[in-house]
């Protein structure tokens, strides 16, 4: 199947006081038709930038390099103007913190209908409608009356739910969810994530999920991929990586998530040392001085992206 | 809407007796009096005068009395200018000073606003470091440097030409006399207006929900007009209040300058003279003003925000 999104050796540049900081370097992934890639990584791992620059979102002192294929055109190089043809909607965007996503002043309805008025040439009425249906669609209950508030009068839940289907309206063919779930509830958490799968299944939307959250992709993604220091060090199915992690760093983050179902009382685990400063990265694999399986070659040597890991280590299992 | 309308109102009655009782006893406080004369005074002839304007009662007396005429209305006497009473001086000078700040405040939104849009939506281009370096000199320069120069440019060298204008004088408040002095008030409101524009649209469009506007592919101007702009006029309507309350209340250096017979030099000739019944008159309008103009701050936020609406 031909793939949405395919990235190819991505890097994200940013100029700042002491010079230039790279925040995404080489990263290359895809996503097909109906599919879920998953993104997993620690605050500064280039994550967020990654599709930041494949939505032409980065801040005005980043620039990225290599090529974001959708549908096989490379968006880097196209005009602002031809992008905000896609952007909202062919490619969409849902992000972290719902409560200052929306405009304040606006309200909700005419938040949703100016997407629908600008990409589909809808009138006032037909937008409104559909709109309507559209937020009745991702199961916020009142739909109608709820088109007449102001962000402020919703709940962060709802919020969010609004922000998906902002993202939906115009049937897009990739959806980009930038954390979520992190700024909500664990009970909403689980609602927004049921309702960014059924549409996905139902719209067969490409949609990539980013998280530092292994939980919230455990049920959704396909495929995974695990980013570091602005690398991608592991990526593979999802069922692979959660049972058979390749990486160290993945095993780290998979035996930080705390476990219900573990008889034994047992202390949270955490990974020893701070994440990379993308100023001053380590030498050699970004990971080394956090791992514990570190070896000299790590020190000097960066380990490339082979077979799915970048990881100077035959076999984990071994290791430990 | 209207109930909360009128408890602002309402709250501003006791406001503004505070300051009428804080402002007549504090000018007592000041030493010296109205008829401190240049020359010495015969003691009969100043016992005279201070019976006549009931300075020899106690003070609390006056001070009951100064608010039992308030009460109907009655500014008092002024000190100095014989003939006319304190309510007289400022029906004659408030709508000149009024007219004249009311068209600057005007002409510093029409200006200042767009020019700060403007700078913002060029940070740091060249374009942007002109108008951030004008909006700079216009907020040092004082004004009565430009008032001088605007009536040494147009009043004096280009006296024989087709831009001449009156360097001074109010002519029953004809067109021409008005440009100059109107101009170098709004000069200082223009720069600040514009700098805190700049400031705020810049920190606005930095905003979350400038970036799911990108998002959704709105074009530029649309997410400026329809999702910036209202949050970033917030700052700049603060400021308005007090200060539209304070340029309407005129401009002692530009009034002075002009010869413009506006309420702003009473504030500090009055000061000066100890008349007593003037400066409580000036007081009283402009906090009155300033009530009111932050009544009116209150009700613009509602437009703008609104959270603020249903607080």
């Amino acid at each position: 199947m031909a793939n949405v999104l395919d990235i190819r050796n991505l890097n994200v540049h940013f100029s700042v006081r002491d010079g230039d900081v790279q925040a995404v370097s080489d990263v290359s992934l895809s996503v097909a038709k109906g599919e879920c890639l998953g993104i997993v990584g620690e605050s500064g791992s280039g994550k967020s930038q990654t599709f930041m620059a494949a939505m032409g979102l980065l801040a005005t002192n980043g620039r990225a390099t290599g090529e974001v294929n959708f549908h096989g055109q490379n968006v880097l190089t196209l005009s602002e103007s031809a992008r905000n043809t896609l952007r909202g909607n062919r490619m969409t965007m849902v992000f972290q913190d719902p409560m200052t996503s929306l405009t304040p002043h606006m309200r909700v309805g005419a938040q949703l209908t100016e997407v629908l008025q600008r990409h589909r040439g809808l009138d006032r009425t037909q937008a409104h409608q559909q709109a309507v249906a559209m937020l009745a669609r991702v199961h916020i209950p009142e739909a109608d009356r709820r088109m007449a508030m102001y962000p402020h009068e919703l709940s962060g839940g709802l919020r969010q739910r609004v922000m998906i289907a902002m993202a939906l309206l115009c049937g897009p063919e990739l959806l980009i969810a930038d954390e979520p779930t992190t700024a909500l509830d664990v009970t909403v958490q689980a609602q927004i994530l049921d309702v960014i799968r059924e549409m996905k299944d139902t719209l067969n939307t490409a949609v990539v999920l980013i998280t530092h959250d292994l939980g919230v992709i455990a049920g959704l993604a396909d495929h995974v991929a695990v980013m570091y220091a602005g690398r991608i060090v592991e990526t593979g199915a999802a069922r692979d990586i959660f049972m058979v992690p390749k990486h160290p760093y993945t095993q780290s983050l998979l035996a930080c998530t705390p476990r219900l179902d573990e008889v034994k009382r047992t202390s949270l685990t955490t990974i020893a040392g701070q994440p990379p400063n993308l100023e001053h990265l380590p030498t050699g694999c970004a990971f080394h001085p956090r791992c514990p399986y570190v070896m000299a070659r790590c020190r000097t040597e960066r380990p490339p992206l082979i077979g799915g890991k970048a990881c100077f280590l035959d076999q984990l299992s071994l290791a430990s | 809407m209207w109930s909360h309308l009128l408890r602002r109102v309402l709250i501003g009655i006791p406001t503004l007796w505070v300051i009428i009782t804080i402002c007549f006893f504090l000018m007592r406080l000041t030493p010296g009096g109205p008829f401190d004369f240049e020359a010495p005074v015969p003691p009969e002839i100043m016992a005279n005068l201070r019976a006549r304007y009931h300075l020899d009662e106690p003070l609390w007396q006056q001070y009951l009395s100064y608010i039992w005429h308030l009460l109907q209305g009655d500014l008092g006497p002024s000190f100095k200018e014989k003939d006319f009473t304190v309510g007289e001086l400022i029906a004659q000078s408030l709508p000149v000073s009024f007219q004249n700040g009311l068209s600057a405040m005007v002409l510093a939104l029409l200006i200042g606003i767009p020019a700060g849009i403007f700078a913002a939506l060029r940070q740091n281009k060249a374009s942007d470091y002109v108008v951030s370096g004008l909006s700079m000199t216009g907020i040092v320069v004082p004004t009565f440097v430009t008032s001088q120069l605007a009536i040494l440019i147009f009043g004096v060298w280009l006296k024989d030409t087709a831009f001449h204008l009156p360097a001074g004088g109010w002519d029953n408040g004809k067109f021409q006399n008005r440009i100059l002095p109107v101009i170098c008030l709004a000069l200082p409101y223009i720069a600040y207006i514009a700098r805190l524009m700049r400031g705020s649209m810049i920190e606005t469009l930095r905003a979350n929900f400038i970036r799911t506007a990108r998002a959704k592919g709105l074009p530029y101007h649309a997410i400026i007009v329809r999702h910036a702009l209202k949050t970033a006029l917030m700052p700049v309507v603060t400021y308005l209040g007090p200060t539209t309350a304070f340029i309407l209340t005129g401009s002692m250096v530009i009034e002075t300058i002009f010869q413009i017979p506006g309420i702003g030099r009473y504030f500090v000739l009055g000061a000066l003279n100890r008349n007593y019944t003037l400066v409580m008159g000036v007081t009283i309008v402009s906090a009155a003003l300033i009530i009111l103009m932050n009544i009116l701050v209150d009700l613009i936020y509602r437009v703008l925000d609104p959270k603020v609406r249903h607080e």
